[in-house]
């Protein structure tokens, strides 16, 4: 079964049109990324599979149901992670844990998830004096505490130092090696790549591409850049046949500087963004 | 760990609104009296207010003194303030800052939500009024009612009180568009239907027609109710009709419940709209 199942989405605010007919499918079990730039329709779209938008048009099923009509059952088999909540400022973050937890009907252990979530060291703390990053996690705790099948995590690492990013990373394998599905909205191309098993851009309220961080938009067979430097200068070319550009080179000596690079995530990224606009 | 460990088994029961509700109570307590700034300004105001203006009308006259008819009177301020007040302002801020997003999120409807809220404001005008009669009978020498009868009115009185305020404030909630503005916005007709009902001075001394308006709002009835319990009865001869009219005041009170509650029901909403 898929965890998210979407049939030509259409949403609109007045005459603009958020979502123009996205196709969706993600796999239960999956870590799936949505990318793309601000007012592509990634949050209207996420938001109609959380249950906070109504849609105009299409269907939608999130682990099986209607994300508009389902009710508190269903509420209790997914987590949400926010992306500018600053609510429960007067609270401990384990107060604010423990609290949350008795919501659920089969939730992890409150200090799992304080030491799932680096807030060992804050446990006590009252959530307004934390950082940007630390409300962060806390924030993905309430999202994990209640055991989802399936995880939203919008933007998760916004504010989060190189080493928190890794830290939070390894989380996110963690819940995903015990079957958790996970949809991942990130503008972190590197977080993409390193977390999603499969990923799609969406641009001007339609999927642009999707694939893997490896094949999407026709990265697998991209053309590589071959740059060297030689008694001339330096040099660049574009070719499809890398290796065949390489031998060549093997053959003229006096080369130094030698870099093949297949096009980075980014690249793909901005190309399609960029043709798309 | 195994993917069997991760799934929730169906079976499990989800916690009862009840439940759910009551724990949201506990937390909401805390949250508001770990708030310094709605410890001071919603909590200890209405106290503040009636030993300053107790202190400066403390002579004594013919019948209970003014001090003695404002520590009444002011019962109903105690009210609006942590009722309506309080709970119109914590709403604003709860759509703002995320809280009903977040909750919208979890298995928390609704109800539970409200029960919460409720748990909070019975606690707090409870110890709202506890305070004020202390002010009351420490400061300016209010003496309790030992007769059961008096103490049965204030029950409903206080009840119906409570129950109208907050509904009210539910309500006007969704007026603010932001929670800064919340505060202006619901301070506004509290300190205004205050001086029109005779809570800050007394009844008899203001305009006919300001007294007319007043009397379609709870405020009067409220303030007019809460002196009736405290205050002898020979005082009532200085009230409107001459007399406590507690069957109009229920009547008025319980009609304020029920347009509160219509209110609340079609105006509510989870998250701002206009916040795209």
């Amino acid at each position: 079964m898929n965890a998210i199942e979407v049939r030509d989405l259409h949403k609109h605010y007045g005459s603009h049109r958020a979502v123009a007919g996205i196709d969706l499918q993600v796999r239960e079990g999956e870590v799936f990324a949505l990318l793309g730039p601000n007012g592509a329709g990634k949050t209207t779209t996420t938001e109609i599979l959380e249950g906070y938008r109504q849609r105009d048009n299409g269907t939608v099923r999130v682990l099986g149901q209607d994300p508009g009509t389902a009710g508190r059952d269903w509420r209790a088999t997914i987590g949400i992670v926010l992306q500018t909540a600053t609510d429960a400022a007067e609270l401990t973050v384990r107060e604010t844990i423990k609290h949350f937890r008795g919501y659920y009907p089969n939730p992890r252990a409150v200090e799992d998830v304080i030491d799932l979530c680096g807030l060992r060291e804050k446990v006590n703390a009252r959530v307004r004096s934390l950082s940007g990053g630390q409300r962060r996690r806390v924030d993905v705790a309430l999202g994990i505490i209640g055991r989802p099948r399936l995880l939203f995590l919008d933007e998760p690492t916004t504010g989060f130092d190189p080493e928190a990013r890794r830290q939070f990373w390894d989380l996110v394998r963690t819940l995903s090696g015990e079957g958790t599905t996970i949809l991942l909205t990130t503008h972190y191309l590197d977080e993409a790549e390193a977390l999603a098993d499969r990923l799609a851009v969406i641009a001007a309220g339609r999927i642009v591409a999707e694939g893997t961080p490896r094949t999407v938009g026709g990265r697998d067979r991209a053309p590589a850049t071959v740059s060297w430097v030689d008694g001339a200068g330096p040099h660049e070319v574009r070719t499809t046949d890398p290796i065949g550009t390489v031998v060549q080179l093997d053959g003229r000596g006096g080369i130094s500087g030698l870099q093949v690079r297949q096009p980075s995530l980014e690249d793909i990224y901005l190309d399609l963004i960029g043709a798309s606009a | 760990m195994t993917t069997a460990l991760a799934l929730p088994s169906s079976t499990t029961a989800l916690p009862s609104t009840l439940r759910t509700g009551l724990s949201r109570g506990g937390v909401e307590l805390r949250m508001f009296f770990r708030d310094k700034g709605a410890v001071i300004f919603t909590f200890s105001f209405p106290a503040i207010v009636l030993a300053l203006l107790g202190s400066i009308n403390d002579e004594p006259g013919p019948g209970s003194p003014m001090s003695q008819v404002l520590a009444a009177s002011m019962i109903a301020y105690g009210i609006l303030s942590t009722a309506f007040i309080s709970i119109g302002t914590g709403i604003a801020n709860d759509r703002e800052d995320g809280t009903l997003k977040r909750l919208r999120g979890t298995p928390v409807n609704a109800g539970a939500y409200f029960i919460g809220k409720t748990v909070l404001v019975a606690v707090a005008s409870l110890a709202e009024v506890a305070l004020l009669l202390a002010v009351g009978v420490l400061m300016f020498d209010l003496e309790l009612p030992t007769d059961p009868g008096r103490w049965l009115t204030f029950g409903w009185l206080l009840a119906l009180s409570i129950v109208a305020c907050t509904l009210l404030g539910i309500a006007a909630s969704g007026l603010a568009r932001t929670a800064r503005s919340a505060a202006a916005v619901l301070n506004l007709p509290v300190l205004v239907l205050q001086f029109t009902s005779g809570v800050f001075v007394h009844i008899s001394s203001l305009p006919e027609a300001m007294v007319r308006v007043a009397a379609f709002f709870p405020v009067r009835w409220m303030g007019q109710g809460f002196r009736s319990v405290f205050l002898p009865d020979s005082m009532a001869a200085g009230e409107v009709a001459g007399s406590w009219e507690h069957p109009v005041t229920a009547l008025v009170l319980g009609a304020w419940c029920l347009i509160g509650l219509v209110l609340c029901l079609t105006t509510f909403r989870w998250t701002d709209k206009r916040a795209g």
